[in-house]
């Protein structure tokens, strides 16, 4: 299943890959992979739920996006109270990601 | 700062009461630590069932600190699990027959993956309970495994600069743990992707139907009103009226998400919307209402179902932020329109028969 087509903010920086992997490990969607220059490359970018494990485990910086939460609850409430958008189950967000 | 006279002894074992899980205490080199179970009491097996409706979710935690599994000793792999009951009682099913120890951080009785995308599952407490819970004494090896869906708020560099400890990252799923342990701690690629199958998603109905429920007495109040206003006799009584909005409501909270994969569209706004459309249609075969009410069926059922289904959207693992918002951005004008348009109609029709 694939949310909308090209929505995500995921970017490669391919001059500051080392092509670790680490990266490609952590991805529980299988948005990344290695190309022939040992060089991370974008394979599916649908796939993408900008959830940052990739940025998160990244030692050289080599990827870049924007992380937040795909659950339209915390969008709105942030929204109507003006701040980032949170998930959590301590909040009304989302109250199936505690199962 | 590696200390060799580091102690630890579990809260569990100070007091007279401890949890049910918890089947011996063992005296270890860092001190008194409890051994639990592989079994699931009946007692947490129905407790495990009502977390799902929404009974005492908010409560259902762990003490932070070291547990073992079996026979554990100094070799004995580690695994790092959120304080979320449910976490952790999933994990030590898993380990029959397998010796280890399991380290549990303070999340705040919330699961590994929405832990990690705030980061309370994270570099900071992943560090401080390693060295508070005097992990380098109890273990000769360095070695930490962690759930990959701790990977938001974990950067395992991070924690091998700082504590020695090399993480790596274990399964997605607890059921996966005794063949990636056999499979010399090496996830297939099986093991690194999240699913999320029918079963998956029936479990997390309850809570998207419960919550949803409660925008029914709005329609019921609603209904209650017009019919008071405009003195309907008993056949337009309002709660066989109000009736297709409950429909509404189950489409988008429970039908949308069970049959998520298989309705058209990516966009979840346009799948509550075609599902709800449908049902309207039919709901027209049967019942054909006047057409004030026929109208406002299908202005408002659709957009209801419509913003269940992206209600949705926070329970599922892929949908992102941008996609969240550009949903919100186009389908969130539509509903107030609509709903007000629905409303419109049927006061009209009001006045007018009244």
């Amino acid at each position: 299943m694939k949310h909308l087509h090209d929505v995500s903010t995921l970017k490669i920086i391919p001059e500051k890959c080392t092509g670790c992997g680490v990266c490609i490990l952590v991805c529980p969607r299988a948005v990344l992979s290695l190309n022939k220059n040992n060089t991370i490359e974008i394979q599916d970018k649908d796939k993408c739920m900008e959830c940052g494990a990739c940025q998160m485990n990244c030692a050289f910086d080599a990827i870049s996006v924007r992380t937040g939460v795909g659950c339209a609850t915390a969008v709105l409430s942030a929204k109507i109270q003006g701040i980032d958008p949170q998930c959590g189950c301590d909040d009304k967000c989302a109250t199936n990601c505690c199962g | 700062m590696l200390s060799n006279k580091c102690e630890y002894t579990s809260t569990c074992a100070k007091g007279n009461k401890y949890p049910v899980f918890v089947e011996r205490f063992e005296q270890t080199r860092i001190g008194i630590i409890p051994i639990v179970s592989t079994e699931w009491t009946w007692r947490e097996r129905l407790d495990s069932c009502k977390v799902h409706w929404g009974l005492n979710r908010m409560n259902y935690k762990v003490e932070p600190g070291i547990y073992g599994v079996g026979h554990p000793d100094s070799n004995s792999p580690v695994l790092v699990s959120a304080n979320y009951k449910l976490s952790f009682d999933k994990l030590r099913q898993e380990l029959n027959d397998i010796d280890t120890w399991i380290l549990v951080i303070d999340t705040n009785g919330i699961n590994v993956w929405c832990a990690a995308g705030k980061g309370t599952f994270g570099t900071k407490e992943l560090v401080k309970r390693i060295r508070l819970h005097c992990l380098p004494q109890l273990v000769d090896h360095n070695k930490i495994i962690i759930p990959q869906l701790a990977g938001p708020g974990v950067a395992a560099y991070q924690v091998t600069k700082q504590t020695k400890f090399r993480v790596v990252y274990g399964p997605v799923r607890a059921k996966d743990i005794p063949a990636f342990m056999a499979n010399k701690m090496h996830a297939t690629p099986d093991m690194r992707i999240i699913t999320f199958s029918f079963k998956d998603r029936i479990v997390l109905t309850p809570m998207e139907f419960l919550p949803a429920l409660k925008l029914y007495p709005i329609f019921i109040i609603l209904l209650f009103l017009l019919n008071w206003i405009s003195s309907q006799p008993i056949t337009r009584f309002f709660l066989v009226e109000s009736l297709p909005y409950l429909g509404g409501i189950f489409l988008g909270s429970v039908v949308v998400p069970l049959l998520l994969p298989y309705i058209p569209f990516r966009s979840f706004a346009m799948k509550g919307a075609v599902v709800g459309m449908i049902f309207v249609l039919a709901l027209h075969q049967y019942a054909k209402p006047d057409v004030y009410t026929q109208l406002a069926h299908f202005l408002i059922i659709p957009s209801l179902a419509s913003f269940l289904a992206v209600n949705f959207t926070g329970a599922t693992p892929f949908t992102s932020l941008s996609g969240v918002q550009k949903e919100l951005t186009w389908s969130v004008p539509i509903y107030i329109s609509a709903v007000i348009a629905g409303l419109t109609l049927k006061i009209i029709h009001v006045l007018t028969i009244g």
